[in-house]
């Protein structure tokens, strides 16, 4: 097992899946000559040609659009929007066509495309270039939407997800390409749907996805260390479908809930799941479930109200602390 | 397209024309329910374009008004009309509707409710023709007030770009619902607009359908030798209103007059009698089959059909048991 960084191991997804199937191809702003603005796909135009490797206009829409018509003649494009921002040009041919398309013709037609972006909050990027939209991808029936939080996943993720018959939005985070992490040596093909326990404990259950998983393992260390409360921290890489039964299992076992999203809260992954264990195990719980959230506001330039804006370990030690009274 | 051929195109307007007829009746009894868009008028724009090009082997894909474009691919019109009643034997098992009928083994790959949605699909789909080898095109027929989404400029780019094999054709009756197109659209004449992305354009009387034949000969011979894409724009104009909600009130009775007189079904057997290919005996028995087919067996067909069962509400929604879900380890 080799340890690699997140844009490598995405980069290695690419490289054997276009090398395993001539239809495999990508597209994406700067993804070609220039290898993708996070390196994504660096080496691949040379390798695979600008028939399979092609830089496109910047036409979000139009070009997610040509990528789900090609994907219904047995292509398999994977997209690379360059930010998550610009994905909201390209709603309506995601939503409305590559989504419905199966439930639409009677299951004649499928629209097996996995779009991939960065998202989330970096540094200092403004209003505009700091949206998290997990929450807008996972409510659309139809379309699988999984967001990696290690080079693992992030390799395995986008394996299944071109093998997948359907449409796949795998929400990445701009500040996670040059993390490093243990990818396995041999192919490796990660479940589009479930969660993972990475960390065991009986008293809290934390629930993240993508770089929230890392604020909630840093803040499980600090509870453990200082203030004797073992936390569960689980990974929920896949938003849409929610993995129901992983969620009840460990709130079953804990009778405690902290949801840690990077995103606004309101009709986000932290409601969502707060309706879950509402839905699967109420009589379980000792407490409230709680959510740690960003401020709901445009994200601000400000360095430090930028900041004060975003979650962190500390502001879910801290929700943790209060529901145990101790806060 | 020779005397036979011409009288079998005959046939298949009058067939469409009697189909949406029809449509309308059952429309107004409530058999067919959401929005209805009719063709009624434009038959001469997808008969002449779909005998130039080849139907059931090129990809199509059009907007809502799509009952005859699927037909004339090659889809059974009791599987479109028992779709139109939502039954579970309709074309997209009662799950689409009259805008999304859907025939992909005849390669009508949808109709599609988004106006200017089908435009980048249809260029995806030439995009895969082309990797793949094949000698089919793609044909995508949406109308004129179409053209003035992002989509359209997006698409015709990418197309030009790429060379891809994608026949663009533009049905343009002049109103996108009830907006005549000189209220909505700065430049009128629709295949100048696509000289910005270097494309091979034409435009043709839309109501002659051995016209938009030659013209469309043009485009397909052009699309399928490896030119790249081409922009076909057929003049015409559809007799009813925009869907069954339409009041209609909103265009000159004269303009209707003139249109009526220009009838492609009417100007078609008046040529073909004149000819003496066809008498107006021939002509009356045809309607009169037309009409029986569509009554009994279409019709019937699709009132005896089984409604879609519950327990399947939830089916088509996601791929069925997909291995790749579950992931995999290679050892
Ligand atoms: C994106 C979008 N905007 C608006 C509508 C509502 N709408 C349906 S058809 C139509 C007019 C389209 O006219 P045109 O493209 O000329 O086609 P025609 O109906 O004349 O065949 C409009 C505005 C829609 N379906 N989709
Ligand atoms: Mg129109």
């Amino acid at each position: 097992m080799a340890e690699i960084m997140f844009w490598e191991a995405v980069r290695r997804a690419h490289d054997e899946e276009m090398a395993n199937d001539p239809l495999v191809i990508c597209m994406g702003e700067d993804i070609g000559v220039v290898g993708g603005t996070y390196k994504a796909t660096q080496g691949l135009y040379d390798k695979y040609g600008p028939e399979r490797v092609m830089d496109t206009p910047i036409s979000e829409n139009g070009f997610t659009g040509l990528a789900i018509g090609a994907s219904f003649l047995g292509v398999r494009p994977i997209v690379e929007i360059m930010s998550v921002n610009f994905a909201w040009l390209a709603l309506d041919q995601i939503a409305n066509s590559a989504a419905k398309v199966r439930y639409m013709s009677g299951g004649q037609l499928t629209s097996p495309v996995v779009i991939r972006s960065p998202g989330g909050t970096a540094h200092q990027l403004g209003a505009q270039h700091s949206a998290r939209m997990e929450k807008i991808f996972m409510g659309i029936a139809g379309l699988r939407v999984v967001t990696p939080s290690s080079p693992r996943q992030a390799y395995g993720l986008i394996k299944s997800a071109v093998r997948c018959n359907d449409p796949v939005f795998i929400n990445e985070h701009e500040l996670m390409y040059n993390m490093k992490g243990e990818v396995p040596d041999k192919e490796y093909f990660h479940p589009l749907e479930g969660s993972e326990v990475v960390r065991q404990g009986r008293d809290v259950t934390l629930f993240g996805y993508n770089i929230s998983v890392h604020w909630a393992k840093q803040a499980a260390d600090v509870l453990a260390k200082d203030h004797g409360i073992e936390a569960e921290v689980i990974d929920l890489y896949a938003l849409n479908p929610l993995d129901r039964a992983g969620i009840a299992a460990s709130v079953s076992k804990t009778h405690r809930a902290v949801i840690v999203e990077e995103a606004e809260a309101p009709v986000g992954v932290g409601s969502e799941v707060m309706a879950i264990i509402n839905e699967e195990c109420f009589f379980e719980l000792d407490a409230a479930p709680v959510r740690v959230s960003a401020v709901n506001i445009p994200i601000p330039y400000n360095h430090h109200l930028e900041k004060a804006t975003i979650p962190n370990a500390k502001w879910v030690v801290q929700a943790v602390l209060k529901m145990f009274g101790k806060g | 397209m020779n005397a036979a051929d011409k009288k079998r195109v005959l046939r298949e307007m009058l067939y469409a024309r009697r189909f949406e007829e029809r449509c309308y009746e059952a429309y107004v009894e409530r058999k067919i329910g959401g929005f209805l868009h009719l063709y009624p008028g434009q038959e001469a724009c997808v008969h002449g374009v779909m005998e130039a090009a080849r139907p059931g082997h090129d990809y199509v894909i059009t907007g809502y008004r799509d009952h005859v474009h699927a037909i004339k691919c090659g889809a059974d019109p009791k599987e479109v009309m028992a779709e139109l009643y939502g039954k579970e034997t309709g074309s997209s098992k009662g799950r689409g509707g009259s805008m999304h009928i859907f025939d992909v083994k005849h390669h009508f790959m949808g109709g599609y409710a988004l106006v200017g949605g089908p435009f980048p699909l249809a260029a995806g789909m030439a995009k895969a023709i082309k990797m793949k080898g094949g000698d089919e095109i793609a044909i995508c027929f949406l109308g004129d007030a179409a053209n003035n989404q992002g989509t359209f400029h997006e698409s015709l780019n990418m197309a030009a770009l790429w060379k891809l094999p994608v026949l663009y054709v533009c049905e343009n009756n002049l109103y996108g619902i009830g907006t005549r197109i000189d209220r909505s659209t700065a430049v009128i004449e629709q295949h100048k607009r696509v000289s910005g992305y270097n494309i091979a354009a034409a435009h043709e009387d839309g109501q002659d359908v051995e016209k938009v034949y030659a013209a469309a000969k043009i485009a397909v011979d052009h699309v399928r030798s490896g030119k790249g894409p081409y922009f076909l724009e057929l003049m015409t104009y559809r007799y009813r209103g925009h869907s069954m909600s339409d009041s209609n009130a909103y265009r000159a009775k004269d303009e209707e007059r003139m249109w009526s007189k220009r009838d492609p079904i009417i100007m078609l057997r008046d040529r073909l009698i004149s000819a003496g290919a066809i008498s107006m005996e021939e002509y009356e028995r045809m309607d009169k089959e037309v009409l029986d087919d569509i009554e009994l067996n279409v019709i019937k067909f699709s009132e005896e059909s089984p409604e879609p069962s519950l327990s399947e509400l939830t089916k088509y929604v996601l791929a069925e048991n997909d291995p790749w879900v579950r992931g995999k380890k290679v050892s």
